[in-house]
């Protein structure tokens, strides 16, 4: 009796280390931003089924991922903010930036009535400043004709915790106002000169439910999933533009630099969407360091090739916004580029 | 001593027990000297990791009122005073609370069903994840908090220092309310029946006796629960408001020091910014052993000697 119960006890072990170690199986480590963590969970596991590499994917954040990359424990990070030309110049051997999908940032409010507003990029940043404090403000109004404003203060809500939807946020703020850009700046935890902090996407739009006069915001695709109030924001051209998917990725259309580190936030095109931004997957262009295999570069490489074409077609369903043609071009030259002990890993 | 008739250990030799012995005894001074070892380790690692900061910005970071990461700015003060401010508050607002359930579990209430039943639900209480008093927090009380902002007139935040002080509060009351009870019970009946047969009355007793007698415990309770208060994060993030400035008044949203580590830590690359954000931890480590010390120096000279 007791017997047979250790030797089932072994059997279940050993049939569990089996299964983990599944003959063929290849594993590449990944870790970084959390805003794709849904999309790259989804793409990763579809790749594991169908080519036996198992794609391990920490969502830790933009900055986690960049330190992991450094400290070579990862074959990729994610991040929402690209490394700046500062952060790159040091690097003996440089880092690749690959886009995988876009991401945009929409301004909520809760407001009695729930009215659709429009919002200049100047009206805008002076609620943020804190210098628009009414809601009735004629700045405000003379924006929104046939809107009847109430009384009320505007309560601003912003992110508690460092993070990419931020860095998008102030990117366009310090673009479009050149005293947001002088007294707050932009990055992924700011000075903010008004209003108060909530933590996540989720901690934002509870408190922006819970505040009536408030202000906030919150990705694109939360606002979708959740349906919320969102304002129209005026872009470059004039047009008032509602946030959705395809003024994303209008926003995206335009001519993109050959490493594809760029801010699209405050976009050129026409009906294009003015705060968005890209995200990225980042590693080394030099495949052979760290004592790595040629065949883990290899997997890497046709993961990544992988994300950019097939693996597009799993953004959609999931609210998050696919490349545009021109970006997947781009990227294809940036995978393209890798090398393993200088020769290139994808021969195509 | 080892008795050779010893029932217990009849079989094994007398050899054998001595060095059986001293190997516990060895064990025990191992678990003492490794939280020590554990506590000293702490502190080192925490020094190491704000070596950037203490050297660049020195001791203004202890004034200095500004928490800019993008200019790379940093000082302490308004993370400090915002955490000093909520936890006594916090404090302020569950003693009356604490001593009144300590009193009634141990004087009014000591056996019996609806005594056990109150025992386990004050215990449930300190079991609670701190991220549900979060959630709490913010659905019930903030829309309170801000209602009665409205009335005073205020800005109708809802969230704030008063706000965080009242989740606190909550939370803190278990801690001081267990141990207040477990030393009013150990308060001697020989006193109270003396006071009692000199004719005093059971609150005369309470307030004049009991309460007096034991009084260095439920300071121990008060200080147990303000460690907790100083060092809560997740449930004084999601109401405090997180604005890094000095805080205005008590209805002002503000940030705490644990709030602020729990908040920008994992996005932190720059090295000055991620070691000024250890320096915080520093700070709340000195704080909480600060506390402590001032507690047993007060313990100590309100034991009544007996």
């Amino acid at each position: 009796m007791k017997l047979s119960y250790y030797v089932f006890l072994a059997a279940v072990i050993v049939l569990l280390i089996a299964g983990s170690l599944q003959a063929g199986d290849k594993e590449l480590l990944g870790a970084g931003a959390t805003f794709p963590y849904p999309l790259y969970s989804k793409m990763f596991d579809a790749y594991h089924k169908q080519y036996n590499v198992k794609v391990n994917y920490q969502a830790i954040g933009s900055g986690g991922g960049i330190k992991q990359v450094k400290s070579r424990t990862v074959d990729f990070g994610g991040t929402d903010a690209f490394m700046s030309d500062k952060d790159l110049k040091d690097l003996a051997n440089p880092i690749l930036h690959v886009p995988v999908c876009l991401g945009a940032v929409v301004v909520t409010y809760s407001l009695p009535g729930g009215p659709v507003l429009n919002f200049t990029p100047g009206v805008l940043a002076d609620i943020y400043l804190g210098k628009i404090e009414k809601w009735n403000d004629e700045r405000l109004a003379e924006i929104n004709p046939g809107i009847d404003l109430p009384d009320m203060t505007i309560i601003v809500v912003h992110r508690s915790d460092g993070s990419g939807t931020t860095f998008i946020f102030s990117d366009y703020l310090s673009k479009i106002s050149a005293e947001w850009e002088k007294e707050v700046g932009r990055g992924k935890s700011l000075n903010w000169p008004a209003g108060l902090g909530a933590k996540g996407n989720p901690g934002v739009a509870g408190l922006v439910k819970q505040l009536p006069g408030s202000i906030g915001y919150v990705e694109l695709i939360y606002s979708l999933q959740n349906k919320m109030p969102v304002g129209l924001i005026r872009n470059k051209a004039g047009n008032y533009i509602q946030p959705s998917m395809e003024g994303v990725s209008l926003a995206a259309r335009i001519d993109l630099p050959e490493d594809t580190r760029v801010s699209i936030t405050d976009t050129d095109a026409e009906m294009g969407y003015p705060i968005s931004g890209f995200t990225w997957l980042i590693f080394y262009q030099e495949q052979n360091y760290g004592g790595r295999a040629l065949d883990q570069a290899e997997s890497l490489i046709s993961l990544v090739w992988w994300a950019i074409h097939d693996g597009q077609g799993f953004a959609e369903p999931l609210h998050y916004v696919p490349l545009p043609e021109s970006a997947v071009k781009k990227a294809e030259n940036i995978v393209r580029s890798v090398v393993y002990d200088g020769e290139r890993v994808l021969s195509e | 001593m080892v008795s050779k008739d010893n029932a217990l250990n009849s079989g094994k030799p007398g050899g054998a027990l001595v060095a059986a012995e001293a190997a516990f005894t060895r064990g025990l001074y191992v678990a003492a000297i490794l939280v020590v070892v554990l506590l000293t380790a702490i502190l080192v690692t925490l020094l190491i990791g704000s070596r950037e900061s203490l050297g660049t910005i020195g001791l203004g970071f202890l004034y200095g009122k500004t928490w800019d990461p993008v200019s790379s700015e940093f000082g302490a003060l308004p993370f400090l005073v915002g955490t000093l401010l909520t936890s006594f508050l916090a404090l302020g607002i569950s003693l009356p609370f604490s001593i009144a359930i300590a009193v009634f579990l141990g004087e009014y209430f000591r056996e019996g069903a609806l005594s056990s039943f109150l025992r386990s639900a004050i215990d449930l209480l300190a079991g609670i994840p701190s991220v549900i008093y979060g959630f709490w927090g913010l659905f019930v009380l903030v829309p309170l908090v801000r209602s009665l902002q409205l009335k005073i007139g205020v800005p109708p935040f809802g969230v704030g220092i008063f706000t965080s002080s009242l989740v606190l509060s909550i939370m803190i009351v278990p801690y001081s309310a267990a141990l207040g009870r477990e030393v009013i019970q150990l308060v001697p009946s020989d006193l109270k029946e003396a006071a009692l047969s000199m004719g005093a009355t059971r609150s005369e007793v309470i307030w004049k006796v009991v309460l007096p007698y034991a009084r260095s415990g439920i300071f121990a309770g008060v200080l147990l629960s303000l460690g907790r208060a100083l060092g809560e994060t997740m449930a004084v993030t999601m109401v405090i408001g997180n604005s890094n400035f000095l805080p205005k008044g008590i209805f002002s949203p503000a940030s705490t020091m644990a709030s602020l580590i729990a908040n920008e830590f994992a996005e932190a690359t720059e090295p000055l910014y991620v070691s000024s954000l250890v320096e915080i931890g520093l700070l709340l480590f000195i704080v909480t052993t600060l506390v402590n010390i001032i507690g047993r120096h007060v313990i100590k000279k309100t034991t009544v000697e007996v």
